[in-house]
């Protein structure tokens, strides 16, 4: 058996996005993972929130996949986090729903990887951006694992894109496994590193 | 009506529909089934029909004009100026390079000059009819194997002409027999009036398609029979083909110009449907005379000249196509195709012979054995053709890269049918335009038509409701029909048949109110759209703004009640077919409003957005103030 992985996908222009929309294909390739996409299931932003409360339960680990903007995602996932993520159901006293699942980012930025350093001209790390989410999981009891990042995404050679993309398949092998141990990953800056070692659980 | 005449059609019509189906179920062309049923009827095996098969041709070669004026009908003008030069290029070359390498070959046996030269000529011909409906009964007309042959084959057909009138400086001396074209206000004159001819009836065929043709269709459209267009449509298509013949051209090239200049106009696609059926029937009846006419006697007296001939004819033809297919930068499985495609000698080769033989360029018997070398030539077509199909084309084939394909995630082109574009329908059509989106968009009021196309919209005249219209607008391949007649009635026949006939295509219904929508659903749509629905929730969500709802949440509440009534909508449908009752009366209707109006109380539209209720998160993580 393996994990059944939901992914939250908000991108509010993904027919002009080359690197989203091959990465998204890796996931089609896979039985355990439910594909779901903000953008065209709430156009008009009118989330179902009785169905999100159901997807979420019925799934192991959550990705949320989506582009940085603003040092932020798109404002539908903020939407979807707004109106998901109850008080009482994800949070707060006997709100346990999500507890020990755990929580993925998958983010793409138009800056490359330098500009998110002290010294760069985003002078914060992307991980100290991300924590805003990274807390969002803690507080529903998640474990939040290193997010997978494609930085430069303005940039991006055909090959780099292929690498990319193998790598997310490396990823979802990974995860997929219901026995990996999420303390092996506690170290890492960002998923991609884990997988460069050459430790590719792909299958 | 003599009954010869009646035993005659049915043994033809008769082969037909037992060959046809048997070459179809094999997956073969229709072409080769006709050609086979051809050969079983003619005289060398049951000898139903006699030697009255070059008779039938010559009726039957109809419907190659008929053929030509619907493929100038698909092609509208600027692709026809697009394809200029392919056509002049690719034809020359083909053309030129053929029939110099057959004269060589045919002086070389022994043949006289001029017999060389008028052999090669005609046996530089494809044959039309065949390319054309076996390319179209594949689907690759569009490709670029497709457009090559085609310009090709459009080159051969104008050549003929010229040919035609060259033929006679060969005549050897002592030999003069003139009067053969006798009739024609084209043979005899000098070449440059032939060419003031020639460009003379092409443009007054332009002029007279365009100012006469199309309010002629017009003026018969609002009678409103059905059957007074297509006789219309026919008379349009003979009128140019006999005018063509009266000055000496090609009636193929007229009828050809003529479609094009059709092809802009509102009468396109009905045009179409009303011809179809007549051009099938007579290709069918000329590819079955062509069977019949192989002289099997004069094959078995000399087989090694005819078939050494034939093998040659083809190899050669074969050559030089592929070598311009590389020149034209072809790719690898295209020029195979475009190459097999021609290899054959064409329908032209038996005009150009029986007049060559009428001028004594070429004696009798040879004129017999060079008949049945373009009959068996144009029978192996579908052959190499299958086994281009089946043998070569899987090693050659480039498939584009997924990849790629994907990137093109929308199609612009015609994959969408409007029918009906009164308010509703033209509403629907513009919006798709302003996205670059060209709908092909029938109705069936002429003025409303005619008015729309000023306006610079493609719009159709037709009965949305006639299958062979839908089938010529192209529903077989349209990804979306989008039902938008005005008549509740008419719709819900379209739709109907559509579902009868084509079932993959998706449909996206206007319906006025409940009571169409109940019927639509009954029809198994899944897309309905009803006119009183989303202008009505609009008003009322502006009418809860101007009562002081702030707008997000009047709008939220807006989308909620369409959801929830789309739901109910459902649920009552089925409830309503339980009572077997299809009209609805008055007391019925109050009833049903009644149930709805207690099923709104009962739902409770209340928002989901409790997160950003500060009342209910206060409530959840127990803050007591």
């Amino acid at each position: 058996m393996l994990n059944k992985i939901l992914v939250i996908f908000a991108h509010p222009l993904l027919e002009k996005s080359r690197i989203n929309r091959v990465l998204l294909r890796r996931y089609s390739k896979h039985e355990n993972i439910s594909f779901h996409d903000l953008y065209e299931a709430y156009p008009d932003f009118n989330v179902d929130v009785k169905f999100e409360k159901e997807l979420l339960l019925n799934h192991e680990i959550i990705i949320l996949h989506h582009p940085i903007y603003w040092y932020s995602c798109p404002p539908m996932l903020k939407q979807w986090i707004d109106l998901v993520l109850e008080a009482g159901w994800a949070h707060g006293p006997g709100g346990n729903a999500l507890k020990d699942k755990k929580l993925l980012q998958i983010v793409t930025t138009g800056g490359p990887k330098f500009s998110y350093s002290e010294e760069g001209s985003n002078r914060f790390t992307l991980r100290e951006y991300l924590l805003p989410f990274e807390q969002t999981a803690r507080l529903c009891k998640m474990a939040y694992l290193p997010p997978f990042v494609v930085h430069g995404t303005h940039r991006l050679s055909n090959a780099e894109i292929t690498e990319f993309s193998n790598q997310l398949g490396g990823l979802i092998g990974y995860i997929s496994l219901k026995d990996f141990d999420q303390e092996d990953l506690s170290g890492y800056h960002y998923f991609n590193d884990i997988l460069f070692k050459g430790d590719n659980h792909e299958q | 009506m003599n009954s010869d005449f009646l035993i005659q059609a049915l043994v033809f019509i008769g082969a037909a529909i037992v060959f046809v189906p048997i070459a179809k179920k094999l997956k073969l062309s229709s072409v080769l089934g006709y050609l086979i049923a051809g050969i079983i009827i003619g005289p060398f095996v049951l000898g139903l029909v006699g030697g009255e098969g070059s008779d039938i041709m010559h009726a039957a070669e109809f419907g190659v004009v008929l053929m030509l004026f619907l493929i100038g009908l698909e092609l509208d003008p600027k692709k026809f100026w697009e394809m200029r030069k392919a056509i002049t290029g690719m034809g020359t070359m083909q053309m030129a390079g053929t029939s110099v390498l057959l004269f060589f070959i045919f002086m070389a046996i022994g043949w006289s000059w001029q017999t060389s030269v008028a052999v090669a000529l005609a046996f530089s011909m494809s044959s039309t009819a065949i390319v054309l409906q076996t390319l179209k009964e594949k689907q690759l007309l569009r490709t670029s194997a497709g457009e090559s042959s085609f310009s090709v084959l459009l080159f051969q057909d104008i050549a003929v002409i010229p040919i035609l009138a060259l033929l006679p400086l060969l005549e050897t001396a002592g030999l003069k027999n003139s009067g053969v074209t006798g009739g024609s206000l084209f043979a005899g004159q000098p070449a440059w009036l032939q060419i003031l001819i020639i460009l003379l009836a092409v443009i007054s065929i332009l002029i007279a398609g365009k100012f006469l043709a199309v309010p002629f269709l017009r003026f018969v459209s609002r009678a409103g029979l059905r059957e007074l267009f297509t006789a219309s449509s026919l008379f349009i298509v003979i009128g140019v083909a006999a005018l063509m013949q009266l000055v000496g051209l090609s009636p193929a090239l007229g009828t050809f110009v003529a479609g094009v200049v059709l092809a802009n106009s509102e009468f396109r696609h009905e045009l179409e449907s009303d011809i179809d059926p007549f051009k099938g029937l007579l290709l069918g009846l000329f590819f079955l005379s062509v069977g019949s006419t192989i002289n099997f006697d004069l094959i078995i007296s000399d087989p090694e000249f005819i078939i050494t001939i034939a093998l040659v004819v083809i190899a050669l033809k074969f050559a030089v196509l592929f070598a311009i297919g590389k020149f034209f930068k072809l790719s690898q499985d295209q020029n195979f195709l475009f190459a097999f495609g021609l290899s054959q000698i064409g329908e032209f080769a038996f005009v150009l012979l029986s007049f060559s033989n009428q001028i004594n360029i070429i004696d009798k018997e040879l004129n017999s054995k060079l008949l049945s070398i373009v009959a068996i030539t144009m029978t192996i077509t579908p052959l190499l053709l299958l086994v281009n199909e089946k043998l070569i084309d899987p090693y050659f084939g480039t498939k584009t890269l997924e990849d790629e394909d994907e990137m093109d995630i929308i199609d612009t082109k015609h994959k969408v049918i409007i029918a009906g574009f009164g308010h509703f329908g033209s509403t629907i059509g513009r919006l798709l335009r302003a996205n670059k989106i060209e709908a092909t968009i029938l109705d069936n009021d002429s003025d409303r038509v005619s008015l729309l196309r000023k306006m610079g919209f493609k719009v159709y005249y037709g009965d949305a409701t006639r299958l062979d219209l839908l089938s010529s607008a192209g529903a077989d391949e349209a990804k979306l029909l989008i039902a938008a007649i005005d008549s509740p009635e008419v719709n819900l026949e379209l739709i109907r048949m559509v579902k009868k006939h084509f079932p993959n295509l998706k449909i996206m219904a206007r319906a006025r109110n409940r009571y169409d929508a109940y019927e639509l659903i009954e029809t198994g749509v899944q897309h309905i759209y009803r006119e009183t629905l989303y202008t009505a929730v609009n008003l009322g969500i502006d009418a809860l703004t101007e009562l002081g709802f702030r707008k997000y949440t009047a709008r939220k509440q807006g989308l909620n009640f369409i959801k929830y009534d789309e739901r109910a909508l459902q649920k009552l449908a089925d409830s309503r077919h339980d009572t077997k009752e299809y009209i609805i009366n008055v007391k019925e209707e109050i009833e049903m409003q009644e149930q709805i109006l207690q099923n709104d109380l009962q739902q409770n539209l209340e928002s989901t957005d409790i997160s950003w209720d500060s009342e209910r998160v206060k409530e959840e993580l127990g803050i007591k103030e």
